[in-house]
Formats: structure tokens, sequence, C-alpha cells
């Protein structure tokens, strides 16, 4: 569990973060969301003391994070930022074998490691192990990026805007492997980014920052249908509310029995794609599949229901 | 073979030749000459010259890099940052000062021989090396250092695996542009007594004797060419390395 405590960072006066508290469960996503200036960045930066707090502290499973010289504290918590940051002249398996390198694991323990993340972020290590950064993809080294930051199982991942660089499509991609790695890891994660769509997505949590002040923090839900500030109504976009709720709701909750033709919805879907299908196919009905076995079909009024009631 | 390695190969053999069997090319500088005077330079041995020339430049060089390097690190780390005009004015004037004037002042302290050249040769290769080196040390890619200092390396493992590993391309430039031109400022140490290669250039300057002029020059000439040949192919192989290969392929 992370607790953070009354954390302020003032700047010639000015606060750029303000008395912010927060939790953060373990083995969970929370998503800081915000504009630029908005302190996100900072408050991230502060929790593995990249900035010094003004005031305030931060406890890691009950331990104060000042109890220890900040390099120390940094190598338990693992650090992805935007643009990788790799470091050019190591290849990946050294990349991402440095943290375990810092804590002084067997050269063994290591490889085995680098492999296991390798193949966890579906990169063969035989092919991928002794390259180097510049040989890879964008999305290859993001992924590199974020396995460097995984590697010695750290307590906390720290993210600050990493998908921030990577086109829609890579991005898409690379938020579901996050989502996925988390599940199978339960790693607890605190992400940066200036993307309410992104927050949606990937939070358990969504923290939202304006203007140094922490004005909302709670499930994608709440903050979809009760947003604490106008400006928290503003990132979650007017208009496309109801369809941002129905991108949280999976097809399964509410599959009913009854007929329907045409090409089948997956139970893991969500709700907007189902509705999307249905708009796009003129249809009032879809089947849903899970797996190979068709469990039901999900109707139009249904949808719409589950937008209304809850919005 | 390349082109390249054939020529470089043969320039290599030309200069060894020139060094170690001057009698050879009699025939070549005779026309320069003055009538009836001696072609070539024999009141020393040329090799013997060579070395000396070239021990008076590898060890400025060192010793030009150790503190440039050093100085570069320091003023770069966040605690030296007020010191960075400070020691750029410092190289500056090691440059500005001709290397003669540094000669004459430095003879009375000194005394004749290597000890003046020396001292102008160190104060002369200061300066690129540290600029270079400033330029290496700060120029790094920025995600690359916020990651660096991220995942925990402390300020010692940030400069040793990172930051000047990233810069040696750079600072080896520096390196280079400083050997070449001590190469070239050793001749003049010769009008002090230092034993280099300028002893015979200036001793043709002095007896008309352009065959000597242009046994000394050439053989300057080509070190200078070689070593800063050998020395780009050092920095291409390094920024290689630091580039992860891409740039090689």
């Amino acid at each position: 569990m992370i607790e953070i405590d009354q954390i302020s960072k003032v700047y010639d006066g000015k606060a750029a973060v303000d008395a912010v508290s927060m939790t953060v469960e373990t083995g969970t996503i929370t998503v800081i969301v915000g504009t630029s200036g908005s302190g996100k960045t900072t408050l991230l930066r502060m929790i593995n003391r990249l900035e010094e707090p003004t005031s305030g502290e931060v406890r890691i499973n009950g331990v104060v994070t000042t109890s220890m010289p900040g390099h120390i504290l940094r190598r338990r918590i693992g650090y992805a930022i935007q643009g990788h940051g790799l470091f050019p002249h190591h290849t990946v398996g050294r990349n991402i074998g440095a943290v375990p390198q810092l804590l002084g694991w067997s050269k063994e323990k290591t490889r085995a490691r680098v492999d296991e993340l390798l193949d966890l972020f579906s990169m063969d290590p035989a092919q991928f192990r002794d390259r180097y950064p510049a040989e890879l993809s964008g999305g290859q080294q993001q992924r590199v990026g974020v396995a460097r930051a995984l590697a010695s199982r750290p307590d906390l991942l720290l993210m600050d805007e990493p998908f921030g660089a990577l086109d829609p499509i890579i991005r898409a991609r690379a938020q579901t492997d996050l989502r996925r790695i988390q599940r199978t890891l339960g790693s607890t994660i605190m992400l940066v980014t200036h993307d309410m769509e992104e927050a949606i997505h990937l939070g358990d949590r969504v923290a939202v920052m304006d203007g140094g002040q922490l004005v909302q923090h709670g499930t994608p839900a709440e903050i979809i249908q009760n947003p604490a500030t106008a400006f928290v109504a503003d990132m979650v976009g007017g208009v496309d509310r109801p369809l941002r709720l129905l991108s949280l709701i999976a097809v399964a909750d509410i599959v009913e029995d009854g007929p329907a033709t045409g090409t089948p919805i997956a139970a893991e879907a969500s709700l907007r794609d189902a509705l999307s299908a249905c708009l796009w196919s003129g249809r009032d009905a879809l089947p849903v599949t899970r797996g190979d076995a068709i469990i039901g079909r999900v109707t139009l009024p249904a949808i719409r229901a589950q937008a209304q009631a809850t919005a | 073979m390349s082109g390249g390695g054939l020529r470089r190969i043969a320039l290599t053999a030309l200069l060894i030749a020139l060094v170690v069997r001057p009698s050879w090319f009699a025939w070549a500088f005779a026309p320069f000459a003055p009538t009836g005077g001696p072609v070539i330079y024999e009141r020393a041995s040329l090799l013997s010259l060579s070395l000396n020339h070239l021990g008076l430049v590898v060890l400025a060089s060192t010793a030009a890099t150790a503190v440039a390097v050093t100085l570069a690190i320091l003023v770069t780390r966040p605690a030296g940052a007020a010191f960075l005009p400070l020691s750029r004015t410092i190289t500056n004037i090691g440059q500005t000062f001709p290397p003669v004037a540094v000669l004459a002042l430095a003879v009375p302290a000194l005394g004749f021989g290597s000890g003046p050249t020396l001292v102008a040769l160190f104060l002369y290769g200061l300066l690129p090396i540290f600029e270079n080196a400033i330029t290496g040390l700060t120029t790094l890619p920025p995600a690359t250092m916020e990651a660096a200092r991220g995942i925990g390396l402390n300020g010692w493992q940030r400069l040793n695996r990172v930051e000047l590993p990233l810069a040696l391309p750079v600072i080896l430039t520096g390196i280079r542009l400083s050997v070449v031109i001590a190469l070239g400022t050793a001749t003049i140490g010769s009008t002090v007594a230092a034993k280099t290669l300028g002893e015979v250039i200036i001793a043709g300057l002095l007896t008309n004797n352009t065959a000597y002029v242009l046994q000394g020059g050439l053989i300057v000439g080509l070190f200078a060419v070689l070593i800063y040949d050998a020395m780009i192919r050092l920095e291409t192989y390094l920024t290689q390395r630091v580039t992860g290969g891409a740039a090689g392929r």
C-alpha cells in the first residue's frame, strides 16, 4: 500500500503540488490525469524522490521514503518514462538487467529474469536479448523500457506518460499489454497521463489533478458519473460521457438469452464496441460468444438502458 | 582490401623508411640541397628524434587529457557549475598564448630542453579537449539521463556507466585535435633545444638547406596524417558502439 500524506512542492513561493493525499492499494493501477502544469508529473517524481517534497511524506508499505538514500529507494521502485530512456550503448538484456545488477543479483538469476520479461512482452529472448535499442522499433523500445522498470519485481511501478511517444495503434496495444502484465504480476502501478481515455481504459482508480490539487480520486465510473468539478466534467468530455461509461462495462455483464444473427461479439468486449457493431451493421441484437460457444445475445435496448440508468 | 587501406599501408611504409633509412631517399632530396652540401640530416638519428617528438606529444596530451576531462567532469556536476565560466576562461587563456611566448617565458623557469616544450604543448592541448568534453557531457539524451537517475544509479555510477561512455566519441574528437596541434607545435620546441623533429627543419632554415626542411616537414606531416586517421577510425568505432551499431549498418 502506498500512502501519500499531505505532500507539497513549492517552487518560488508557488505550489506546484498542493497538499495532496491519497492511498494506492497494492495490486492496482492508479492513473493520475491532468493538463500540463497540473503538477501530476511533479507528484509522481516526488514518490521516488527525483524531486524532494517541500512538505509531507510518502509511505510505501508503511516505510517512510525519506528513511533511505534516494538512489537506494529508486532501485526498489520501477520507473518508466516517455521516450523510454534506454541506455543506447547497452544491449536489451543489459538494459533490462540494470536494476537487478545494481541490487547484486547473480548473473544467472538476472539472465533468467531478463528472458522471462522478454517472453512476457512477446519478444523472443534469443532474438532480442543481444540487440541494441537503436535496432528496435518504437513499440519494442517502449516495451523494453517497461520491462526494465519491472525487472527487480519492485513494490511500485511509476510511469510518466509511458505511451506518449507511440502512434495510436501501437499505443492501444501497449495499453492492453500493460493491463495484462499488471494482472499477471499483480504489480502496483501509478501512471501519469494527460489522456482521459487512457486513464479510463487503464485505471482501477483515476486521480484528477488541477492546479496542483487533487480534485477527484475514484473509480473511472465514479469520475464519469459524478465529476466533482466543472474541470473534471470537462476532462471526461461532456458528450462522450455515455460512451465512456459504456466502454467500462463488459458485454458479459448484460448478456441475455435469445436469438441473434450475424457476426458475433466476444463476451469480454465492452458495450461501446457492441453499440458500435449494432450501429454499423444495422442490427438490434448481436450474438455473444465466449471462446467458440455462443452464450446468448446482447441487445440495443439493453445497451441503451446501461447508458441511461447510470448517466 | 579497400583503397583507403592500401593507401594507409603505403604511407606507413614510406614514413618508416624515411625515419629508419633516410639515405634511401638521398636522390629525391638532392635537388633541394645546396650544391656540395649534405642532403640527409645526420647530426642525430631521425629515429631517436621521432621517438622523442612522439614521446613529448604523448606525455603532454595525456596530461592535458587528464586535466581537461577531470575539469570538465567537475564543472558539469551540479556542485561545480559555478566554476564553468572561470575554467573556460583559464583554458582559453592557455590557447591565446602564442606557443613561442610560452617557450620564452618557460625557459627561465625550466631551463633549455624538453621542459618548456612540454609546458607549451600541455597548455595548448587543454582547450580542445576541455571544450569537447563539456559539449559531450552536456548534450547527453535527456530521457536516458532521467532514466539513469530514475532506476537508482548514484552520481558516480551515472558518470561511469552512462555519461562518460556516451560522451567518449566527442571527447576523443577533442583529443584528436589536440594531438595533431601538438605534433606540429612540438617542432617549435627545438628553438629551445628540445630534441624533436623541429631540429631538422630549423637546421635546414639556418643553413639554407631546403632538403633538411623537406625531410623534417615530411616526417612530421606523415605522422600527423596517420595519427589523425587512426583516431578518426577509433571514434567511428566507438560511435557505432554508443549508438548500438545502427550507424554502421
